[in-house]
């Protein structure tokens, strides 16, 4: 069986795959990562985004095969155990950006990659940013309120 | 999905010879390739890895800009020099799929893949553009040949794509209010050499193509007048659940004249959803 090594969360990982394993079963089921959700499975609704060497990708159609080398982030490498949540988490809670939760950690890693390229992002910037990833719960109102404030408490981090 | 081999080759010429081999192909940025296996179709063999090894350099040579074919949408889409000289393309790039489609989908891969509502596609035909391989160089009109497919033979890799900068151009698509992919786009533009090109995308089951009768009634004068006798013929068109061949074949026409009286203006590209501006861009980049 072919192997894949790459760093998750920080953390050096090795696991043998098959040629079809995709990135998403690669962290949930070999390395336990289950904050890592799928929804659709047909790169359409955005719950299994991760970062992939700093940006956002769809870990439901990207092979574990591909990520040789590379350096993964998944939900749970955002704050450590016990570890205050990460400014973009306090503000989902803040703003009670879900409901269910099965879409949350896909947007969570969405909003960051927004974040990384709108330093403020409008409203209408990040509802057509917001694409690709679906939530059936909440009517998205409180999910772009919280991706806002929290890309705007990020902004002022990195600027103080 | 079946499972297959995967093979990471060290350089081009090996990657052509494994793809060339039955029941094997090239694996670009899989945004198409990976989502289709999982319904089956295609269902290869052997997936030939050709990430890293296309060139994906964004640069302007003369009157043209060259894409390395291995250039995700995100590059494109952002890259200085495109959205300079020719700003349509960025903004047409960057409204394919969503912003992590973006980040993997590789302009090689959206055109070898030639899905019927490809954006780039409608953008190769209407620009001219020209598609570089491994084995030679190919006007984009010859390029496309139906429904996902296009003239690259066994083993054959798609190094990059020239596109001739225009400064009158439009492109406008009307997304699927659900699914949210384009049910029609048409890609308006008027060459250098002052000859209009009107592409038209998702409309036919076959794939993006010229829009000839729109072409000739532009031919002298590029403006949207010129169309309104212009009918689209429904032999071809697709229909599915959200839109017969007469609806479709009337969006094409009324998105066509919209996309000419844009281009007449400036450079601009325009997602309708629900038949209201669901953005007309450069806000976002």
């Amino acid at each position: 069986m072919p192997e894949v090594s790459l760093t998750v969360n920080g953390r050096a990982a090795r696991s043998g795959v098959e040629g079809r394993t995709m990135l998403s079963e690669l962290l949930r089921e070999r390395l336990g990562l289950t904050g890592t959700h799928v929804g659709c499975e047909t790169t359409q609704c955005g719950a299994c985004v991760v970062h992939v060497n700093g940006v956002a990708v769809k870990s439901c159609t990207m092979l574990a095969l591909q990520c040789e080398g590379a350096s993964v982030t998944t939900i749970e490498g955002l704050a450590g155990r016990g570890a205050p949540l990460h400014p973009m988490q306090a503000a989902f809670r803040e703003h009670h950006a879900l409901q269910c939760g099965y879409c949350t950690s896909g947007m969570v890693m969405m909003a960051l990659d927004i974040a990384r390229r709108f330093p403020e992002p409008d409203e209408a910037t990040i509802r057509e940013q917001l694409k690709g990833n679906i939530c059936r719960c909440t009517g998205y109102h409180n999910i772009v309120k919280a991706i806002a404030a929290g890309a705007r408490t990020m902004t002022a981090a990195d600027r103080s | 999905m079946r499972d297959f081999e995967y093979h990471r080759p060290g350089s081009l010429d090996e990657a052509g010879r494994l793809a060339a081999e039955d029941g094997a192909m090239l694996l670009a940025g899989g945004q198409t390739l990976l989502r289709d296996m999982k319904q089956g179709h295609p269902s290869p063999a052997r997936l030939v890895d050709i990430t890293g090894l296309v060139p994906r350099e964004i640069e302007l040579r003369g009157d043209t800009i060259s894409i390395g074919a291995g250039a995700t949408h995100a590059e494109v889409a952002g890259a200085e020099v495109v959205r300079r000289h020719l700003p349509v393309l960025a903004d047409l790039v960057g409204h394919i799929g969503d912003p992590a489609v973006r980040n993997r989908g590789t302009l090689g891969g959206a055109i070898a893949a030639n899905e019927p509502a490809g954006d780039y596609p409608a953008a190769c035909l209407a620009l001219d553009a020209t598609v570089r391989t491994t084995g030679r160089t190919i006007a984009a009109t010859e390029f496309f040949r139906g429904d996902r497919r296009t003239v690259l033979e066994a083993g054959e890799i798609v190094t990059a794509a020239m596109f001739p900068i225009v400064t009158r151009a439009a492109y406008i698509k009307f997304l699927n209010p659900a699914a949210r992919y384009a049910m029609v786009g048409v890609f308006a533009a008027l060459g250098a050499d002052g000859s209009p090109r009107v592409a038209v995308t998702a409309a036919r089951a076959d794939g993006a193509f010229r829009w000839q009768e729109a072409e000739a009634a532009l031919t002298g004068e590029f403006d949207a007048g010129r169309l309104r006798d212009v009918r689209l013929p429904l032999d071809g068109l697709s229909e599915d659940l959200f839109a017969d061949g007469p609806y479709r074949a009337h969006l094409a026409e009324v998105l066509a004249g919209r996309a000419v009286s844009l281009a007449a203006a400036a450079p601009a590209v325009v997602v309708l959803s629900h038949g209201s501006p669901a953005s007309t861009d450069r806000q976002h980049h």
